[in-house]
């Protein structure tokens, strides 16, 4: 007797024109190991001169705006910029909490994601990491920028002396010093931790130079034994799960500067989550940006880097910018419904003042862009438009924060003292630091490697497809 | 519809309110806003000339200053004094003291005053951000500098004004916040005086230095721990307030407004 294999279901008209190939997925489309190591040292080594040229032009700006332009501002203080009373912090704290929010994306998306087991998350988490060392970076600098006798700022470290003067740690400032030197510590030792393989497999594959005795040193004699690699899960897992609280902390301390002062518009409860937010929203934006850059100038990474990591950064910012245009609205209505004056003023500042024109961009560049493009599968997984989402979002949050620093302290208690800000040398130094994060990154991808090879590797062989009846599944086998 | 609803008076006559040793009293009412305080203030305390350029664009450093303020048109019926001076208001629980991160603004337990350590400060400007009187001045620049190679031939300015510095105060550097201290020097001038003289320091013996140039006598200086200081007894009136007093700041200076 024939067998009859009857379908088990009626298959909807043209349905696998719907379906996507699995095998398009990076988890599915391995290479061999030995190839894949070349195409990254490849990517790594195969400088075009346009690249020189752009790295001249930023080291021209570098040199520009943080020497000589920072030179000016400690010689003849802070008059050159455009501080003034009752606008005490401006731009240069503006860019603090932009920068530090930059660095939020990178230890959430490999963190976070790691924890969670975010198999997207692979190729890209160096990327992202790399960006919140450097961001935070950036974010020093700019409170250096900002302070009167910077010479003297070692006086905040709580350092012994004869005269025991002791920092002073009812300060918000205090936490927020050592808040952000314990995320730059703990987010260096994550950077470094999963790079080591990386770099053991750069100095096999480099011969001679400078760069063999720099991959020699920092890959402390990594061998890839079964031991080694233990170890080293080991310590990733305890700083997996370490750093979260880490970052979740550092910036809700940062929004403590503004909602521990008595002003109005600031002493604000919801300050915490909402600044965390706020700065995922922007770091998951500015990690579009980084990896549509990276996808388009450097070699190979068009097969490392592709549509489905985009879709996958996308739905989060679809997701972030919700929650943020949530915490925004909390954070606007419950000071309206209180009816506190003071903070009524400084709501009508903002909106209808002077720089109104700023309220209602970033109202619509943080909410109304994201939820009109990123809903989309197919435009979430258009790189450029993806890039094009996170610049203006960037924008956005970066006029969020200029509208909570020197907008927001224009009012006062005092209307006598009410007086608009306006930025001087803070504009070039902005620029300044823009330029040296690109610059930064640009020299990083010349020597370290900027795809976690070995993640990859390991994702690879952890994905398999397996045919079920007639149907292909993608399958994936729990490493750990 | 009105309705005869009795508002709650809060009145703070907790010890720490009352053990306050020196207060102003300031009377609006004759206060003619002619400026003399802010002039004086200005010499006694080496309080430097910022400059048309800054002091236009708002970074004028007077440790007071005189606010005037219009009758608003929106609320036709409202009597608002039209001038006001005001100067730090040396907080009792003072706002500026716990934002510093080095320790430079910081409480004076012996007279209960806000203090700058001049030295100490490395220009965070929170004290000044945090400030609800906004009466802390912050030296932008290096409004006196008085080193070597900035003399008389190739600055004259600074020259000149060099000669009409008060050798008692100190002169601030750039970076550096600032902001009235009650004219501390006077105060301990008297104090020292007094205790060589084996005697407590008389009431009116001394005053600040914008009390003694205010030609109406509408600042008056004085201990107000002493009932029967001057200033104990202006501060007694009926139309004395406290500028902002719903912070609980606990300012020192108290402001006589609403009189005929």
């Amino acid at each position: 007797m024939a067998t009859y294999a009857k379908p088990l279901a009626r298959p909807k008209p043209h349905a696998e024109e719907h379906e996507e190939n699995p095998r398009e997925h990076l988890m599915h489309d391995p290479l061999p190991r030995g190839q894949m190591n070349a195409m990254v040292m490849e990517s790594m080594h195969e400088t075009k001169p346009i690249f020189w040229v752009v790295t001249a032009v930023l080291a021209v700006i570098v040199v520009f705006a943080l020497g000589y332009e920072w030179y000016t501002l400690i010689m003849q203080g802070q008059g050159v910029a455009g501080v003034t009373r009752p606008d005490y912090w401006g731009v240069f704290l503006v860019n603090t909490v932009f920068w530090i929010g930059i660095s939020h994306a990178g230890t959430f998306i490999s963190a976070i994601l790691r924890v969670l087991k975010v198999e997207s998350r692979r190729p890209f988490t160096r990327a992202a990491e790399l960006m919140t060392t450097f961001g935070l970076a950036q974010a020093g600098l700019s409170i250096f920028m900002h302070l009167g006798r910077v010479w003297l700022t070692y006086w905040m470290f709580p350092i012994p002396n004869e005269r025991t003067i002791w920092p002073d740690f009812h300060s918000p400032l205090m936490w927020d010093l050592m808040a952000i030197t314990t995320y730059l510590l703990c987010s260096t030792m994550y950077l470094v931790l999963p790079l080591i393989p990386d770099l053991a497999m750069a100095r096999d594959r480099t011969t001679s130079g400078w760069k063999k005795t720099f991959y020699k040193i920092t890959a402390i004699g990594f061998r890839g034994t079964e031991g080694e690699w233990k170890n080293l899960v080991t310590a990733m897992n305890i700083f997996a799960f370490a750093i979260i609280p880490v970052m979740f902390s550092v910036h809700t301390i940062v929004s403590w500067d503004f909602a521990m002062a008595s002003r109005p518009g600031w002493s604000s409860t919801v300050f915490g989550p909402y600044f965390v937010i706020g700065a995922l929203h922007s770091g998951m934006a500015a990690v579009a940006i980084v990896l549509f850059l990276l996808r388009s100038t450097m070699k190979h990474y068009k097969y490392f880097i592709r549509p489905e990591h985009f879709g996958t950064i996308g739905m989060l910012m679809f997701l972030v910018s919700m929650a943020w245009a949530y915490f925004y609205f909390n954070d606007y209505i419950v000071p309206w419904y209180g009816g506190n004056v003071w903070d009524k003023l400084v709501q009508e500042y903002t909106e209808k003042g002077p720089l109104g024109y700023l309220w209602f961009t970033m109202l619509f560049v943080n909410i109304v862009v994201p939820w009109a493009i990123l809903w989309n599968k197919k435009w979430r997984e258009t790189p450029w438009l993806l890039a094009s989402v996170g610049v203006l979002i960037n924008i956005g949050m970066y006029i969020e924060r200029y509208l909570i620093i020197p907008v927001g302290v224009t009012i006062n208690r005092m209307p006598f003292t009410w007086r608009q800000y306006y930025p001087r040398i803070e504009i070039p130094m902005t620029v300044g630091t823009f330029a040296f994060f690109l610059l930064l990154y640009m020299l990083a991808s010349r020597v370290i490697p900027l795809i976690p090879v070995w993640e990859v590797q390991e994702g690879q062989e952890a994905h398999l497809i397996r045919k079920i009846g007639k149907a292909e599944v993608s399958t994936l086998s729990d490493m750990e | 519809m009105t309705t005869n609803v009795e508002l709650p008076v809060f009145t703070n006559n907790s010890e720490e309110v009352l053990q306050g040793r020196w207060g102003m009293v300031i009377d609006q009412d004759i206060c003619t806003g002619c400026q003399a305080c802010v002039a004086a203030c200005s010499m006694e305390n080496n309080v430097p000339f910022v400059g048309e350029d800054d002091a236009g664009y708002g970074r004028a450093m007077h440790w007071i200053r005189i606010e005037r303020l219009w009758d608003n048109a929106k609320f036709p019926g409202t009597k608002m004094s039209s001038y006001q001076p005001v100067m730090c208001q040396q907080c009792h629980n003072a706002p500026c003291e716990p934002v510093c991160p080095v320790y430079a603004s910081v409480h004076s337990e012996s007279e209960d005053l806000n203090l700058q350590v001049y030295n100490r400060c490395i220009g965070t400007r929170y004290c000044g951000n945090n400030c609800p009187y906004q009466v802390r001045a912050f030296n932008w620049r290096d409004y006196t500098d008085f080193r070597e190679g900035n003399t008389a031939k190739n600055n004259p300015k600074w020259a000149v004004l060099q000669n009409q510095l008060n050798p008692d105060v100190t002169v601030r550097r750039r970076g550096v916040m600032e902001k009235c201290t009650f004219c501390i020097q006077r105060i301990h001038g008297a104090e020292d005086k007094a205790k060589s003289e084996g005697r407590e320091v008389r009431d009116g013996e001394f005053t600040s230095a914008c009390a003694q140039a205010c030609p109406a006598s509408a600042i008056s200086f004085g201990r107000i721990d002493d009932p029967n200081s001057a200033v104990s007894r202006a501060g007694e009136s009926s139309r004395g307030k406290h500028l902002l007093e719903e912070l609980g700041t606990l300012p020192r200076v108290t402001y006589l407004t609403g009189g005929a």
